[in-house]
């Protein structure tokens, strides 16, 4: 390759000037935002901890059922009472606290960039580009800057995280509000609102379900990265994984690859869509 | 007072659209442009006023320009040019904020495909201009219910939309536009999805409510008969001009071209021609005068008998020739041989006549609402109204004898 007349274009050098340059001029800010993470998963752990195991199997099996009723609390009882049993309680709830730490602040920072992308054609038109090269991206290379703006650890597994996950809250909150009836908007506009009581009272409320199903996803795309972001030294059950497959644990593998699928369908029927609830129809 | 004002509203779909308008000048037709450029006339130089407390209706064939006409009322749809004026003011200049100031409190609307908020209960629906415009919780939800009361929804206030038949939900779109109270009613089909019953009802009902509550309403259908039973004045469109506006008899007596005739040409004429359009000139004289004089009159005019009033020209009755002639003989009072008759009022549709005239051997008196005689009605005047023959006279004031 090295003959072709055309000379090499040095994008990945470029990448790396470009991490160098971050770094020596923006390491404190980025160092708050790795401690600021670092705290933020800890605090979780340590209310989890705080919980017992009980109380938070408790916990879940209520909003399970609250939410989806008697058979996905059934579900969530023996996925939990399993995972406790098996011993992975502790790694469990380090998990837990990464993929929640990262789906909220995908939410946090997708949900506006979203309604944004759905008002405004030209934010529409130059994010798009951004999200697939996101969400294409093999997910292992985000694990290289990110190491060298957040070090080791919790914080840079959480950054890659979402990176890697926000994409689907961007995309399914834009197009539930590009999708709310032409009509409707119209009625709205008929009555005198202003932009913002369009956007609150009627474009978000009627894309929420479309933008449910958005936060649906980066939940699960959250959950496939714990395995990756233990890769750059994130706690969990993805270090198991991690382990049990450098050190050709069958046992460890499966038993830490089962607690993570037990979490994501989980997770997954818990944040599903319940639309219609409320008008009994489902 | 005029309340509302359009001039020379033209509105243009597609790209540069002020293209269109230089085209339109020069006399285009909607569809020459259409093939001509990627340009798509919606409304093309309406020009019209509504007066206060009037309901003006637009129809027209589908596409023929009616939604979005009623948009640029407005300013759904800002118009290309031309100027809308409410109560006197330009609203095609005004900023966001005047515009929705007008939006809240002078013009409401009732969508063709009602719009309703999906997520949202029948009485949250209905009190959405009202939340818009800051109004205070519990009287917003009063004022919500109140409406759903006259829209005849009195117990489905916290139903959602989805489960409510077509022709309720136009009627929660109705009630939310009325919540608003605001002068000017724009009503887009508004009566389309409801069956003949209720779409009847309605139409009283809002006659009822322009009357008692002041409205001034633009009404669009496609409904011919629902056009005329509450049209004060009808506009009729065609390819987003507006090819005629008159009353209801000036468009169905006097189309202005073909295709005004030919939407006209189906309605059932006796349901839309009244006593009044048909009847003629009725000769009449006071009581006090003596039967010799009614004779005369008769004689006069050739004809065997007259209607008898009083000073008030209300009616009395009819007195018959050979009646008159016997009273003159033994001198007995007019007012002694004057037989009752069963006249029919001014706006008695000609549907309503037919029973009347087949019984009666003498024309039908008409009257107004006073009882006052303002003419007669001929069996010949109804075969010929109904043969779609237009050319009636109008009748003259009846004159005293
Ligand atoms: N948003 C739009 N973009 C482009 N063209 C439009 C748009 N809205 C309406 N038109 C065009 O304008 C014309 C008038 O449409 P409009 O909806 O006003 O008709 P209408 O008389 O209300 O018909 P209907 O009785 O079917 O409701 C049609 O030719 C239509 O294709
Ligand atoms: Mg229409």
């Amino acid at each position: 390759m090295n003959e072709t007349f055309l000379p090499k274009i040095p994008i990945g050098h470029w990448a790396d000037l470009l991490i160098q340059f971050i770094t020596d001029h923006f390491e404190g800010f980025f160092g708050y935002i790795a401690s600021g993470i670092q705290s933020f998963v800890d605090s979780l752990v340590w209310i989890f901890a705080l919980m017992t195991p009980i109380v938070f199997i408790l916990i879940c099996v209520a909003i399970a059922f609250w939410r989806r009723g008697i058979g996905v609390a059934l579900f969530t009882l023996i996925g939990l009472v399993l995972i406790y049993d098996l011993g992975y309680w502790a790694h469990a709830m380090q998990t837990f606290a990464l993929v929640l730490t990262s789906v909220v602040l995908s939410i946090l920072i997708g949900f506006p960039l979203g309604i944004l992308a759905g008002i405004n054609k030209t934010f529409h038109r130059i994010m798009t580009p951004i999200l697939d090269f996101m969400q294409t991206m093999p997910s292992f290379v985000y694990l290289i800057p990110a190491i060298f703006l957040f070090g080791t650890g919790m914080p840079p597994g959480v950054v890659a995280t979402i990176v890697f996950a926000m994409p689907p809250t961007i995309r399914m909150t834009g197009l539930g509000i590009r999708q709310v009836p032409s009509d409707l908007i119209e009625a709205s506009d008929a009555f005198g609102s202003t932009t913002w009581q369009k956007l609150f009272k009627v474009q978000i409320p009627i894309a929420a379900p479309t933008v449910m199903a958005g936060v649906n996803q980066s939940i699960m795309l959250s959950l496939s990265m714990v395995v990756v972001a233990s890769l750059v030294g994130a706690p969990g059950l993805g270090a198991d994984v991690y382990l049990a497959v450098t050190s050709l644990r069958t046992d460890i593998g499966v038993e830490a690859g089962l607690a993570i699928v037990i979490i994501a369908i989980m997770l997954d029927r818990i944040s599903q869509n319940t639309r219609n609830k409320k008008t009994g129809e489902s | 007072m005029k309340k509302l004002e359009v001039k020379q509203a033209t509105k243009i779909f597609g790209k540069s659209p002020k293209r269109g308008l230089e085209l339109l000048k020069k006399g285009l037709s909607k569809q020459a442009i259409k093939e001509k450029t990627d340009l798509n006339v919606g409304v093309a130089g309406a020009t019209f006023n509504v007066e206060s407390n009037e309901i003006f209706v637009i129809m027209g064939l589908s596409g023929s320009g009616k939604s979005t006409l009623v948009r640029l009322l407005n300013r759904l749809i800002n118009p290309t040019s031309g100027t809308i004026l409410i109560d006197g003011e330009d609203i095609t200049r005004m900023n966001a904020e005047q515009l929705r100031t007008v939006r809240r409190k002078k013009i409401s609307m009732v969508f063709q495909g009602f719009a309703l908020f999906p997520h949202r209960t029948v009485l949250d629906n209905t009190l959405f201009g009202l939340e818009i415009q800051g109004v205070d919780k519990e009287e917003r939800k009063e004022r919500a219910r109140q409406a759903l009361i006259r829209v005849g929804l009195k117990g489905y206030e916290d139903s959602f939309p989805d489960q409510l038949s077509g022709g309720m939900q136009q009627r929660v779109g109705l009630a939310r536009a009325l919540a608003s109270d605001t002068d000017i009613l724009l009503m887009d089909e508004a009566f389309s999805a409801l069956d003949p019953l209720i779409r009847k009802e309605m139409q009283d009902q809002l006659l009822d409510l322009q009357s008692d509550m002041q409205k001034t309403i633009v009404f669009i259908t496609h409904d011919l008969d629902e056009a005329l039973r509450i049209g004060d004045r009808i506009a009729l469109m065609k390819d987003g001009q507006i090819v005629q506006i008159g009353s209801p008899e000036d468009i169905l007596m006097n189309p202005a071209n073909e295709y005004v005739e030919h939407f006209v040409e189906d309605v059932d004429l006796s349901k839309v021609i009244t006593a009044g359009h048909i009847m003629t000139r009725a000769e009449a004289m006071t009581c006090d005068r003596g039967a010799r004089v009614a004779l005369q009159l008769m004689n006069d005019n050739g004809i065997s008998s007259i209607f008898a009033v009083d000073r008030n020209k209300k009616l009395l009755g009819v007195v018959d020739a050979d009646d008159a002639a016997a009273a003159s003989k033994s001198g007995t009072p007019l007012r002694e041989i004057v037989q009752e008759v069963k006249p029919v009022q001014v706006d008695t549709h000609l549907s309503d006549l037919f029973e009347d005239i087949s019984k009666s051997t003498i024309p039908l008196a008409v009257v107004d609402e006073q009882g006052r005689l303002r003419g007669l009605v001929r069996r010949a005047a109804i075969i010929h109204a109904l043969a779609g023959n237009t050319a009636f006279t109008k009748a003259e004031e009846v004159q005293n004898v």
